[in-house]
């Protein structure tokens, strides 16, 4: 009984803190081992927008001002980012899960900084990310797009790695204060307007003028240009790598600044 | 058949109406059938809008009155997508068993959902019309039109509904059902759903030419951006009646086999 009214005390050790993030990352491996079906739709729905998208809409080159004469290379970045947003997004869906379950209560009971906890689940989706991009390089690279180079290909899966612990964040926040896995949707439609309401589709001059506006100011299309910059001319740039760096560290900022809030909140 | 047909209609539509609030009630079954296509729409017009320059593409007012057509069927296979889940769910919480213990058809168990599909299909379909209409799309039939655009769309939602229905009756599993999402836009984008069949790259363009699904798309876009044809509007007709046939007979096979072995 006393114990309950006894603060948890939550000293920050490297040790143990780095114990924790393994066990969860770790545990998040665990479920992707145990439950291979729960990876698939992560990695089917961007592979197939990618190759619906190539498809369909392969002809817009022609228009000119794309840089490429190949769709599938101007494409595939978003697919990157797409498949990060989607697969971060589910650590938001499992967290909703474990706290209708119970088992995030017996978690944030354990005596480690909210911030270790955090961390542990933003890195486990960061490496999650590389799922859908191993297969989404695989097949576009086998449908004739461009090698972005040796620099290109790091910053590519280095932004995409960033794009999936923002996407963490951001479903993090929404389960928190939700509590349900009603809220999938809102996490999962968060990230298709983060992503898609950019310079997916075209280059900023070929978008009609009200996308155009919108993406001028949606900090994703920094980060969809500069990851794919490489794809389009085989090279990487200064110029247009740090304004994605610059903005997918903001991202991560403020998601992760809000995520942690909403676990803070949580009095044990 | 159990239960006078009075009876089974009061029940199919007691039916329809639980199924109609469950959507609305779930945001997960509520977003595929109106957020997502909305968001889709407002992407693919604003972000390949200028392809209405590219040769060969039909003569059109603006993109989005191309792309209305498109996103009212994507809607309806995504309804019959959450339809199918929330049977599935029907089945894992023990409701249909109640149900196939009441004195009424069992296939109206099956119509029930599917009517309440149907009614999603009009919602979308008048969600759309007005979202057409608020930014600047026309529809060149007029209100008659527009009539027509509802119907097709509604009876679309059964057919596809009809699928979902089955895969959730044979397998009971609403993750299962759930797994097919993706699949919906395979479908779709080998269709002449989001751009003319004339003008997708090969060979997805000789999938789009011949997919039932782009004789249905064509169907009610003609009713947007011309005149309906009686060629457009049959082969929009022949498939819907064919998926529907297809899929109503795969769920009354599924159903009885659930009868008769329980699972």
């Amino acid at each position: 009984m006393e114990s309950a009214s006894v603060p948890v005390e939550r000293r920050f050790d490297l040790a143990s803190s780095l114990g924790m993030v393994w066990a969860l990352i770790r545990r998040a491996a665990n479920e992707l081992l145990r439950v291979p079906g729960a990876a698939i739709p992560g990695v089917l729905a961007p592979t197939i927008f990618f190759l619906g998208l190539t498809a369909v809409f392969g002809r817009l080159t022609d228009l000119g001002g794309f840089n490429t004469d190949t769709y599938q290379s101007f494409i595939l970045p978003v697919s990157l980012m797409q498949g990060a947003g989607f697969t971060g997004a589910a650590t938001g869906v499992n967290m909703a899960r474990d706290i209708e379950q119970g088992w995030f209560d017996r978690l944030v009971a354990a005596p480690a900084p909210r911030a270790v906890l955090l961390a542990g689940f933003v890195l486990s989706a960061s490496l999650r990310a590389l799922i859908p991009a191993a297969v989404l390089l695989i097949v576009g690279f086998a449908l004739g797009v461009q090698w972005p180079g040796f620099g290109g290909f790091a910053l590519a899966i280095f932004l995409v790695m960033a794009m999936g612990a923002a996407a963490a964040c951001w479903g993090t926040m929404l389960a928190l204060r939700f509590r349900t896995q009603s809220a999938a949707p809102l996490m999962q439609a968060g990230m298709f307007i983060l992503v898609l309401f950019t310079t997916a589709y075209a280059p900023l001059d070929r978008l009609q003028p009200w996308l155009a506006d919108i993406a001028r100011v949606n900090p994703v299309t920094h980060v969809i240009d500069a990851a794919r910059q490489g794809f389009l001319t085989g090279n990487v740039t200064w110029a247009e790598t740090w304004p994605g760096l610059v903005a997918i560290t903001a991202l991560v900022a403020l998601f992760g600044a809000l995520a942690l809030r909403g676990l803070r909140r949580i009095s044990y | 058949m159990r239960g006078s047909p009075l009876a089974n209609l009061r029940v199919i539509g007691a039916l329809g109406k639980r199924s109609v609030r469950q959507t609305f009630r779930r945001p997960q079954l509520m977003a595929p059938i109106i957020v997502f296509p909305t968001l889709l729409l407002a992407i693919q017009t604003g972000g390949a809008g200028r392809a209405v320059g590219l040769e060969g593409f039909p003569e059109v007012d603006g993109f989005l009155d191309f792309m209305l057509a498109g996103a009212m069927i994507q809607s309806t296979l995504l309804a019959g997508n959450s339809g199918g889940i929330a049977l599935a769910v029907d089945i894992e919480m023990g409701f249909t068993d109640r149900l196939l213990a009441a004195p009424i058809s069992r296939f109206a168990m099956v119509l029930g959902r599917l009517a309440g599909t149907a009614a999603l299909g009009v919602v979308s379909a008048l969600w759309f019309i007005a979202l057409g209409l608020i930014f600047g799309a026309s529809i060149s039939e007029g209100v008659a039109g527009a009539v027509g655009i509802v119907i097709l769309v509604s009876l679309t939602a059964v057919a596809f509904g009809g699928i979902g229905a089955a895969i959730a009756l044979r397998t009971g599993s609403a993750s299962v059902v759930q797994g097919l999402f993706p699949l919906v836009f395979v479908v779709l984008f080998l269709s002449s759903a989001f751009f003319p069949a004339n003008l997708i790259l090969e060979p997805a363009g000789t999938v789009a030419e011949y997919n039932p699904l782009s004789f249905i798309t064509e169907g009610v876009r003609e009713l947007v951006i011309s005149t309906l044809t009686a060629e457009a509007f049959w082969k929009a007709a022949a498939s819907i009646a064919g998926i529907a046939a297809l899929s109503l007979g795969l769920s009354n096979l599924a159903l009885r086999r659930r009868l008769r072995t329980g699972g």
